[in-house]
């Protein structure tokens, strides 16, 4: 600097109070407690440590020192401010307002405590950069945090939509409703395979009668599935491929190299098949007993 | 400008450690080290599986083909994300065609040629930099 | 230098591998393993990896090995216990182990094993194909 004034930290502790007085106005007067979303001495608190988090940040020329311990905290507490803000409902202007409504009271206080003009420039386009620097940080983790909120939701549904039943020991169904993105299909058989060692289960049938269309990425998801589940010990049949499913994966090129049947009835009597049960009626059956399932030894095949 | 300094401001290196790999006890101790990193960055089961994965088969061409080396694992945090930057470096032969030991099935050594292309799919980000007779440079980040 | 201990089990060896094997460990294995299958005549042999937490290329290419020189001995492989993400993560990687006969636990790849010793049995005419009645 080429003047004796402070440097722009000594300038914001001396004056501070002033700054924050100033900048909790603003942020009242636009409405920052209305809603009553946040509490008074909350949002003071947050003032408070955002303008010693910043002196800490400061280089003596007035420009962000990147490599502080100063400048990761301010980060690391805008970053909580404005998850917290998603989190509690705040617009996204609303939540960056909290830094951008700053400008005004550093403006002044470079204008009270400066006195050669030059540096008196310097100092606001400084502060101007920097402002902008940490409102842009802030806007980009809110919409962080809302797109962690949206994918965090989405899985829960994705989960939620489609549990993993027992049909019998040994065999899972995963009945698939609803079109199947790659995330769902993700987490959807990382369910099923988890589920397999659970259950011990042989067999899993993944029915996809209700999934209306698959893009190339979700078959491949599917066939990496099948493929895992094989690793693990347990046969994967898929039931219920509609023809235009079909017709599209075969378009695609991606070849469904896995045991299918039409509907989940027909990948069930397969299932019991392959652990040699069968299901008999019950006038077969040897004492008129009701329905019951018997092994090909039970029955002396 | 200003564009330049928010992707500045976007990633910070939250902790960094070098591990020298010089043995076959450096390739168990990298898959953990790597396994502790990506549980403090709170991976979930299976993308702590595909890092580690992914570590041993680059730490083991490291000393298999680039007569040893380093790796410096990284720990990054992005606006409201966390990943995990590893970076591989030797000063052994180098590759001097890089495709091709990028494609599946291709080996110099008598392996299953799946290392660099099974890691490249097992991470988010892969880089890959050699020079004939100085050296090899791998970096991968898994993102949480 | 440390082994991985081979159990014998009826007519088949058991080995378990245990969390974070070093390489010298796998080779050691192989070795070890074709050797005791030739000396035991075993006709399977169980690898339970529900231990491991993670199966590389070096690994698989190791189960491979294992099985495709038990085969040659008559001898038939099966992997037992792999963990989902291991599984998942395999996949991603490329590797199928398509020479390998997989089980979910110990329990139901010794049934692969005795199916195949009956079925073997059944084709030489020592046995009737049916259990007694
Ligand atoms: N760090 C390295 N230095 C020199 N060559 C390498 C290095 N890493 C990989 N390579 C070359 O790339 C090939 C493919 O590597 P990879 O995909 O891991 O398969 P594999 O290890 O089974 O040979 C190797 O066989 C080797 O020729
Ligand atoms: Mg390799």
């Amino acid at each position: 600097m080429p003047n004796n004034d402070k440097s722009l930290a000594d300038l914001l502790a001396t004056h501070e109070h002033e700054i924050l007085q100033e900048w909790q106005g603003l942020l009242k007067a636009s409405g920052a407690l209305q809603t009553g979303r946040i509490k008074e001495s909350e949002l003071a608190t947050q003032c408070r440590n955002f303008i010693s988090q910043l002196r800490g940040a400061l280089r003596p020329d007035g420009s962000l020192d990147k490599s502080s311990d100063g400048y990761a905290s301010l980060k690391s507490m805008l970053g909580e401010v404005s998850r917290s803000r998603a989190i509690q409902g705040f617009t996204p202007s609303e939540t960056a307002s909290f830094v951008f409504s700053l400008k005004q009271p550093l403006f002044n206080a470079i204008d009270k405590g400066t006195r050669a003009a030059d540096a008196k420039a310097s100092y606001i386009w400084q502060t101007s950069l920097l402002v902008d620097e940490l409102g842009l940080y802030t806007i980009e983790a809110y919409a962080k945090t809302r797109e962690d909120i949206i994918a965090r939701q989405t899985r829960e549904i994705a989960e939620l939509s489609t549990p993993v039943v027992k049909l019998w020991e040994g065999v899972l169904a995963l009945p698939v409703i609803g079109t199947l993105d790659s995330e769902r299909t993700q987490t959807v058989m990382e369910n099923l395979l988890q589920s397999i060692v659970e259950q011990s289960a042989e067999i899993a049938i993944i029915d996809i009668t209700g999934v209306p269309t698959v893009d190339t990425l979700t078959a491949q998801h599917l066939l990496k599935t099948v493929a895992a589940a094989r690793l693990m010990g347990a046969d994967c049949i898929i039931s219920g491929i509609r023809p235009q499913i079909a017709q599209t994966m075969v378009h695609l090129g991606v070849e469904l190299n896995v045991v299918s049947k039409a509907n989940l009835a027909d990948a069930f009597a397969l299932a019991l098949h392959r652990l040699k049960k069968a299901i008999v009626s019950v006038k077969q059956a040897p004492s008129g007993r009701q329905s019951r399932y018997v092994s090909p030894e039970d029955r002396g095949v | 400008m200003l564009t330049r300094s928010i992707g500045e401001i976007s990633m910070t290196v939250l902790t960094s450690n070098t591990i020298e790999i010089r043995s076959g006890d450096d390739v168990v101790r990298v898959r953990q080290e790597v396994r502790s990193r990506a549980v403090e960055s709170g991976f979930s089961l299976v993308d702590q599986t595909k890092i580690v994965t992914a570590a041993s088969e680059i730490a083991r061409n490291t000393l298999d083909y680039g007569e040893g080396g380093t790796l410096l694992i990284e720990r990054l945090e992005e606006v409201g994300r966390r990943g995990v930057r590893l970076t591989f470096e030797d000063q052994g032969p180098g590759i001097s065609d890089i495709e091709r030991a990028l494609t599946d099935g291709y080996t110099s050594g008598g392996g299953l040629g799946l290392g660099l292309g099974g890691a490249k799919r097992l991470a988010n980000e892969f880089h890959i930099q050699s020079q004939p007779g100085k050296g090899t440079r791998v970096t991968i980040i898994r993102w949480k | 230098m440390d082994r991985i201990p081979i159990l014998k089990l009826g007519d088949a060896l058991l080995v378990t591998i245990q969390v974070d094997m070093h390489d010298r460990l796998a080779m050691a294995l192989e070795e070890d393993l074709t050797a005791k299958i030739a000396a035991t005549h075993a006709r399977g042999v169980l690898i339970d990896i529900s231990a491991l937490e993670i199966v590389d290329s070096f690994i698989g290419r190791m189960l491979d090995n294992i099985a495709a020189v038990s085969r040659v001995l008559d001898a038939e492989t099966v992997v037992v216990g792999m963990r989902p993400a291991v599984a998942i993560t395999l996949v991603e990687l490329g590797l199928s182990l398509a020479g390998v006969k997989t089980a979910l636990n110990v329990e139901r790849g010794m049934t692969l094993i005795e199916d195949r010793i009956h079925a073997d049995a059944v084709d030489r005419g020592d046995l009737d194909d049916r259990p007694d009645e």
